[in-house]
């Protein structure tokens, strides 16, 4: 497998686990939650969705961890901005939750936001002279199989 | 309530990463990834007062989270954690002195204008 490939797959599971993460803690919290005392909250986490949730978002720090040991933050966090669409329609398509056109444009907004900051801010450590994303990227398109 | 717990994640989140980046530095940058030196290092963390109080302050931020989906939508919740990084570049130019360019401070304009729509 190429790096490129190797990125892609790993970015997917980054945006994958920390969306349906944040899905599968919503899931499992009940709307009548009580949670007033330090005891009620750690109880929580041992709701089935919850601790399913909770173990998503430690694949995704993982994962963003190994994600970003290859590649640089200004290449990690716009890519990754997408979640906060693939979180919205997660919550339209299994929560029902009614999302206003205001709320998408919103949505979109932060997602540029967000990309736009990582873009802006400038790396402390010195870059590797050539992106090794982008000399891997021939050798990904040669080793595609055939679908 | 929910604005009050926004600001407590968000605060939570950022002096975390603040507190992390200082203990990280000030135990120097692992070299040796071999088990027993990963052992050592992580040992030492563990009595290095600022790597505690950012996993103290990143425990605050996640339950303040939790809380927060316990009330609002999804699609209310995670967007709006965004104002993470307005947060961060005000206090990276603000406190840390550092140049923060003209592309992330209309990043963090954007984020500002849109967490005012998605709480419309």
């Amino acid at each position: 497998m190429g790096l490129r490939a190797k990125t892609f797959l790993c970015a997917t599971v980054v945006v994958l686990s920390n969306a349906f993460g944040d899905f599968f803690m919503k899931r499992g919290l009940p709307d009548t939650a009580r949670l007033n005392t330090p005891l009620e909250y750690v109880t929580m986490l041992f709701q089935p969705w919850v601790t399913l949730g909770v173990l998503l978002l430690v694949v995704w720090q993982l994962s963003r961890m190994a994600l970003l040991s290859w590649a640089d933050l200004s290449y990690v966090l716009p890519v990754t901005s997408i979640g906060y669409v693939v979180v919205a329609l997660i919550g339209r398509v299994f929560l029902d939750e009614s999302i206003s056109p205001t709320r998408w444009a919103g949505i979109l907004l932060i997602m540029g936001g967000v990309a736009l900051v990582s873009l802006g801010t400038s790396p402390s450590t010195a870059a590797p002279s050539a992106s090794p994303r982008l000399r891997a990227k021939s050798e990904a398109s040669s080793q595609e199989e055939p679908a | 309530m929910k604005w009050a717990l926004v600001l407590l994640m968000v605060a939570a989140t950022t002096v975390g990463e603040v507190l992390q980046a200082a203990g990280m530095r000030r135990h120097g940058e692992i070299h040796d990834f071999r088990p027993t030196a990963i052992g050592r290092a992580l040992s030492l963390m563990a009595r290095n007062r600022f790597v505690i109080g950012s996993i103290v302050a990143m425990a605050v931020s996640f339950f303040a989270f939790m809380k927060l989906l316990s009330m609002t939508d999804l699609s209310f919740a995670v967007p709006v954690s965004a104002v993470t990084y307005v947060m961060e570049t005000v206090l990276a130019k603000y406190v840390l002195k550092e140049r923060v360019n003209a592309l992330r401070w209309a990043g963090a304009m954007l984020v500002v204008f849109g967490v005012t729509l998605v709480s419309m």
